[in-house]
């Protein structure tokens, strides 16, 4: 990916699906989407971390659903008619994630883009890829399929 | 990211090539093993001879064209061995038949290194090449061929007018001997021709075959015609059975050198060999399938120089011949499975929405609804019928598994001193497709266990007062939903005393007076060695354990018979497809979990005072006579219950690996055939679980591991 993506920066603005989490904007690469769809309660798996909210059925596929803002410790998780899932498409891999909003779809140059600072956060900084700023806005740009599969998700059997 | 994209070009056709050339080389070497084996080396078939040169002569062109150079030299040598075989210039032998099998494994395994990208180590071919071409030339031959002239004198120096770089430089491999001495100068014409190119891979001949002779052009006033000055020592017949791969017989005309027309077609007419049938690359006319060679004489001596006659009347049988195969290809296609899996997986889909109008079709007033009942009704029906033929494609008879097992049976047989006759019944007995692919493994494990094993060696069975032979019987039926596959023999069978004595030996619980059937089931056992128990034979590979392990991972059974002295009967007991399980579905607390229904023994309400807690809390049920351990589902997969709601009521007791448990659930909600749908494509392996389906109204539930929950209270 990575010497992929970055010839890919270096030649042509990418596109990106925002979307709120809590107060933060977040931003990931729109061909990592599959689809976005509303929220419906998932089959619990025991035993797992608690942002894994379960497993639906999407269309004959079982997706487990990945809830971010417990993943990335927001302050309330509520599920009403409006809570989104985004649909990932990944290396044949089908993941879904719970996010307060989707906002919109946004083209970023590559000068738009700056390094992201080594910071504490919730997850691994190693994930974020970026900072994006439009006009008065941040958006914070996320490595989804490396955050994916990361050993903490436990979306990926570590053995 | 758009443009990187993009990067695929004409690369990708030319490894699309590869794939189709992979498929049809490994086609064709199970086509020639096949063959091989059956063939009757006393009494050798020409047409069967043919086919197996056919084969080695389809790879040979496929690899040369291809670059394979090593798979192309050695198919090349197995071509001119069976070359000389077929017409009848040395006897089939059965070092021959060994040398071949040799090879075509070699050839596979080459292949599959080229396949995967050249990666590994190239096994040697030199010992082989070697092997062939000493057969080729004569030895082990017991008696001389008919032919007076056919010394087997060194070959003769190949005439070869260029050595081309591109081949493989020839060994001093036979030349075809031809009754004639010394060489002829003629004069072939070939032709009309469509493609006058064709003629050109008659240069090729001479090139490849050593000591052919040489080959020249010569002009051609005809466009689709090509002239061609030969010098040989062979035979007319034998060039225009060389030809045949080329180009149809009809159009070829051998004349003498210098003869001013071409001889007329009369010259064509002993063709006392059949010649190949249509070879894969080029398009041949059926005709060129001649009728066998006795009857060839009758046609042609009653009307000599008349090839229409000929043409006409060999036609129908040509056609005759020609059909079979070609109906072969046209009934069937060759589709991807994924094709076929994304079609079950819609089928699925389709089931459930079914199943989901159905359900809410039910509060519907009958009267005022009755067209969209009877509507429904029928949709019910059509689905159920769909899903039917839908799941049926991925069905294969288990004739693909058999096969590979006279193979097997002989190397094996030769290898131990033994002789083994194959058995196979129910070869049309139809399988999942996953299915047959694991269980090959268990079932190869079985067979080498009753060859080694089981069956004695000849001269054991003749002072036993069997026959020499004996006989290995691979046997698949269905039963209900179920597939059932034996494996018999008619050996020694197991001895139960030394099974007791190695089980006391390993400290397991046994007892003198175990029912049979308990004592085979000790060779499950992990670390139960049936080596140690019957023979001094080593054993190979997995051991019974795995077996048992592995069809028990298909929600299988095994059960055994023996009979010491008379023989032992394994019987593996599948599902017919892993695609879709008889479930029952439980409720506990909101949730809904399913169990194989293959796996439940029996359920019963329980009163809270039947449960016997012993110590660090873990519980017992008395069922009759028997304690059983008791799982709380609840417990093992935390399910959240709002207090008040109904206790634990219902005890359902699984049965896996001979072991019970029993499992404590509040209610049970049903029976239903569950389409199976794997968790881990998209997450992780679950504990205690197996897999996932999906209900009636569109959620997920998920199917219990029952073995892995036995296994959590027993060991």
């Amino acid at each position: 990916m990575s010497v992929m993506g970055k010839m890919a920066e270096g030649t042509a603005a990418r596109e990106y699906l925002t979307f709120r989490l809590d107060q933060e904007e977040y931003g990931i690469d729109i061909l990592k989407v599959q689809e976005i769809r509303g929220y419906e309660p998932p089959t619990r798996i025991a035993n797992a971390p608690s942002f894994i909210k379960g497993v639906v059925n999407l269309r004959g596929t079982i997706v487990p659903i990945v809830d971010m803002r417990l993943k990335f410790n927001c302050s309330k998780a509520e599920y009403n008619s409006f809570t989104v899932v985004i649909i990932l498409n990944m290396h044949q891999r089908v993941v879904g994630i719970v996010v307060d909003s989707v906002s919109d779809v946004m083209e970023l140059p590559p000068d738009a883009i700056r390094a992201a600072p080594d910071i504490d956060s919730a997850i691994d900084s190693g994930s974020i890829t970026g900072l994006g700023s439009v006009g008065e806005r941040m958006l914070i740009l996320l490595d989804i399929e490396k955050l994916m599969s990361s050993d903490d998700m436990g979306l990926v059997a570590s053995e | 990211m758009a443009d990187t994209q993009h990067d695929t070009g004409a690369d990708f056709d030319l490894t699309q090539f590869y794939q189709i050339f992979f498929e049809e080389a490994g086609e064709n070497l199970d086509q020639m093993e096949q063959m091989l084996l059956n063939l009757d080396l006393s009494a050798a078939d020409e047409e069967e001879l043919n086919g197996i040169f056919r084969c080695a002569h389809s790879i040979k062109g496929g690899s040369a064209t291809f670059g394979f150079a090593d798979v192309a030299e050695l198919t090349h040598k197995m071509e001119s061995l069976l070359d000389r075989l077929r017409r009848h210039e040395i006897t089939p032998i059965p070092q021959m038949v060994d040398v071949l099998l040799e090879s075509a494994d070699a050839s596979r395994s080459l292949l599959a290194r080229h396949q995967a990208g050249g990666v590994g180590e190239a096994i040697s071919t030199l010992d082989l090449v070697r092997r062939i071409s000493d057969l080729a030339a004569g030895a082990g031959q017991t008696s001389a061929p008919a032919s007076p002239a056919e010394v087997f004198v060194p070959p003769v120096p190949p005439v070869v007018v260029a050595p081309p770089a591109a081949v493989p430089a020839p060994a001093p491999a036979p030349a075809p001997v031809a009754p004639v001495d010394g060489e002829r100068a003629l004069q072939i014409r070939i032709g009309p021709l469509e493609r006058a190119e064709l003629a050109d891979s008659i240069k090729e001949l001479f090139r490849d075959i050593p000591g052919l002779g040489s080959i020249g052009d010569l002009p051609c006033a005809d466009a689709g015609c090509r002239l061609f000055s030969v010098s040989t020592s062979s035979t007319d017949d034998d060039l225009l059975d060389l030809f045949a791969f080329h180009v149809s017989k009809e159009q070829v005309r051998i004349s003498a050198a210098g003869a001013a027309s071409p001889a007329e077609p009369a010259a064509l007419a002993p063709a006392t060999t059949p010649a190949p049938g249509p070879v894969a690359e080029e398009p041949v006319t059926p005709a060129v399938v001649y009728p066998p060679a006795h009857e060839a004489y009758g046609f042609f001596s009653g009307a000599p120089g008349e090839p229409q006659a000929i043409d006409a009347s060999a036609a129908p049988k040509a056609a005759a011949k020609a059909a079979s195969p070609a109906q072969m290809e046209s009934t069937s296609i060759r589709v991807a499975v994924n094709k076929v899996d994304q079609l079950i997986n819609l089928v699925g889909e389709l089931v459930i929405t079914q199943a989901m109008l159905a359900q809410t079709s039910r509060g519907l007033e009958a009267s005022a609804n009755q067209q969209l009942l009877a509507g429904l009704a029928d949709l019910d029906r059509n689905t159920r019928d769909l899903q039917e033929s839908v799941m049926s494609i991925r069905m294969i008879p288990m004739s693909t598994v058999f096969s590979r097992f006279p193979r097997m049976l002989r190397d094996l047989a030769s290898k131990l001193d033994k002789k083994v006759e194959l058995q196979t019944l129910g070869e049309a007995t139809e399988l999942d497709k996953g299915l047959v692919e694991k269980i090959t493994d268990p079932l190869t494990h079985l067979v080498r266990n009753s060859v080694d094993h089981g069956i004695e060696t000849p001269q054991e069975r003749l002072a036993a007062g069997k026959s020499e032979h004996g006989t290995l019987t691979l046997a698949a039926s269905h039963q209900g939903s179920s597939i059932v596959i034996e494996v018999r023999d008619d050996g020694r069978g197991m001895n139960r005393e030394k099974i007791l004595a190695k089980a006391r030996e390993r400290g397991l619980d046994v007892s003198d007076q175990m029912p049979d059937a308990d004592v085979w089931q000790l060779i499950f056992a992990p670390g139960f060695s049936t080596a140690d128990v019957v023979t001094d034979v080593s054993g190979r590979g997995v051991g019974m354990d795995v077996v048992k392990r592995n069809i028990a991972a298909l929600n299988g059974s095994v059960e055994i018979e023996s009979a010491q002295g008379v023989g032992m009967r394994v019987a593996v007991r599948l599902p017919l497809t892993l695609a879709i399980m008889d479930g029952m579905s439980v409720g506990v607390g909101d949730e809904v979990y399913i169990l194989p229904l293959s796996s439940v023994v029996e359920s019963f309400q329980v009163k809270a005072d039947d449960i016997n807690t012993v110590a660090q809390g873990s519980q017992l049920v008395k069922v009759r006579d028997e304690y059983m351990p008791v799982i709380e589902l609840e417990r093992i997969f935390q399910v959240p219950r709002e207090s008040g709601s109904a206790p634990n009521a219902i005890m359902v007791v699984v049965e896996s690996d001979g072991n019970r448990v029993a499992l404590l659930v509040d209610e049970l909600l049903g029976q239903h055939q569950v389409v199976v749908k794997n968790l881990e494509s998209n997450y992780r392996k679950v504990p205690n679980v197996s897999g996932a389906t999906i209900l009636g109204d569109g959620t997920v539930a998920l199917i219990l591991d029952t073995g892995s929950l036995v296994r959590r209270v027993r060991y």
